[in-house]
């Protein structure tokens, strides 16, 4: 469904990676590995677009995504570094408006159990600046619950997690998989979900 | 769980950045503040004599809501670009354009309105006759969303950059020009017994215009600043 043929992109004058090429179907996950500085994210914003790769087109369903424009958005979930989360704002009303943002208009009550769901009990009315990094991440993760996208893109989805969180994390990314849908992801701690091959696509 | 509309969407960015802007009303205050601040200065500096107050009036109301919409266009989408909100704004099912819409209306509606609401009291200062009060309010109330919007051009390209509150302004305050030019030119008009409307229908064209181009070129300018 996603299929990417020699895709190319730099940074500046330095070529990350070219003549990439890969196919991902509905119920498959891929990791994205390399280290540091090989272009993992830019990889992965290039999937979503916000980067323009040098060279090499991105086909969603058989049509160039650039063509698709939102068609294409709409089935992508992208979490990246930044959390998208306003400290002023608690953290139900910034899952019901990133939730919003994608297409998707959450009640309190679904927000308040996808929030629960990730363990913010007693928390989803404060401000999120009073939360810790890991549970700021949880708020931010929470989308990943309301999402009906088809392709989740993560970039390092468990920085500043504990083991419970990861668990869970493994739970829903499994859920997902066998609702057909697609993932692809980078990170550096082990991910594992039972049942399912897991791909990896080395960048050096 | 309800899949949300076009409008729906917009209606969800102006809501979120009322609240934003509420949460952090500081914000808001030091634009209307500054508003103030610049147009009560005038009469003390120029010293009282009303023939020439009253000659000035339109020329510094304009000016002053020129230079205080500039204050807070660097927040416009800076907020966002650091958290990453921008990101996630440029997948949504809809067009970056109807977003980008939706923050420049808060955007308005927060820095632009309260000036608008302000003047008729400030105008007062400058004894301006009722009339004039009455074209001052509507040419401001045109013109002051055609700041925003030109603004939030400015404030897209110079996204990220150091030093980028500078460049906005010089950047955008050229653009405006044409706004300060028929708004201050409709007071002018009524003032010397003439009819306001050439000048209003010219800014209500340039609204019109700003309406249709502007969210689209910022949208375009802020894929490029995301790079």
């Amino acid at each position: 469904m996603l299929e990417v043929s020699n895709l190319a992109c730099s940074r500046g004058d330095h070529r990350l990676f070219s003549g990439l090429s890969f196919a991902l179907h509905p119920g498959q996950i891929m990791q994205v590995q390399g280290a540091n500085g090989s272009g993992k994210t830019s990889l992965l914003r290039t999937l979503c677009g916000f980067l323009m790769p040098d060279e090499g087109t991105i086909n969603w369903r058989g049509k160039d995504t650039r063509e698709l424009d939102e068609d294409y958005y709409a089935e992508v979930l992208y979490l990246g570094h930044l959390n998208a989360i306003k400290d002023e704002l608690s953290a139900l009303e910034n899952l019901r408006i990133s939730a919003g943002l994608s297409g998707i208009e959450l009640d309190e009550k679904e927000a308040l159990s996808a929030l629960r769901r990730m363990g913010l009990r007693g928390r989803e009315r404060l401000p999120t600046k009073v939360l810790s990094q890991g549970q700021r991440r949880r708020v931010a993760l929470a989308r990943l619950l309301v999402s009906d996208a088809r392709l989740w893109i993560l970039d390092e989805p468990l920085t500043a997690l504990d083991v419970g969180a990861v668990a869970l994390i493994q739970e829903l990314v499994a859920e997902h998989l066998a609702r057909q849908g697609m993932v692809i992801f980078t990170t550096h701690q082990p991910l594992e979900v039972a049942g399912v091959e897991m791909r990896g696509l080395s960048l050096s | 769980m309800k899949k949300s509309s076009l409008f729906g969407l917009l209606a969800l960015v102006i809501r979120r950045d009322l609240v934003l802007a509420m949460r952090r009303r500081a914000d808001v205050l030091t634009t209307l503040i500054f508003f103030v601040m610049v147009v009560s200065l005038f009469p003390l500096g120029v010293g009282p004599e009303m023939d020439m107050l009253r000659k000035m009036a339109a020329g510094v109301l304009w000016v002053a809501a020129l230079l205080s919409s500039m204050l807070s266009l660097g927040r416009l989408f800076s907020a966002d670009y650091l958290d990453g909100t921008l990101e996630q704004m440029m997948l949504a099912p809809q067009s970056l354009s109807v977003l980008v819409l939706g923050k420049m209306a808060a955007h308005w509606m927060v820095s632009g309105l309260p000036l608008v609401l302000m003047a008729p009291v400030l105008g007062l200062q400058f004894d301006m006759p009722a009339e004039a009060l009455g074209v001052l309010i509507i040419s401001l109330l045109f013109g002051t969303p055609v700041l925003s919007m030109i603004g939030a051009i400015g404030a897209a390209l110079t996204l990220g950059l150091r030093g980028g509150g500078v460049l906005l302004s010089l950047l955008v305050l050229p653009l405006c020009i044409p706004v300060l030019i028929f708004g201050t030119g409709a007071v002018e008009a009524v003032s010397t017994g003439l009819s306001a409307t050439s000048h209003l229908s010219l800014l209500g064209a340039l609204l019109v215009f700003a309406l249709v181009f502007t969210p689209w070129v910022t949208a375009q300018a802020l894929r490029i600043s995301m790079e």
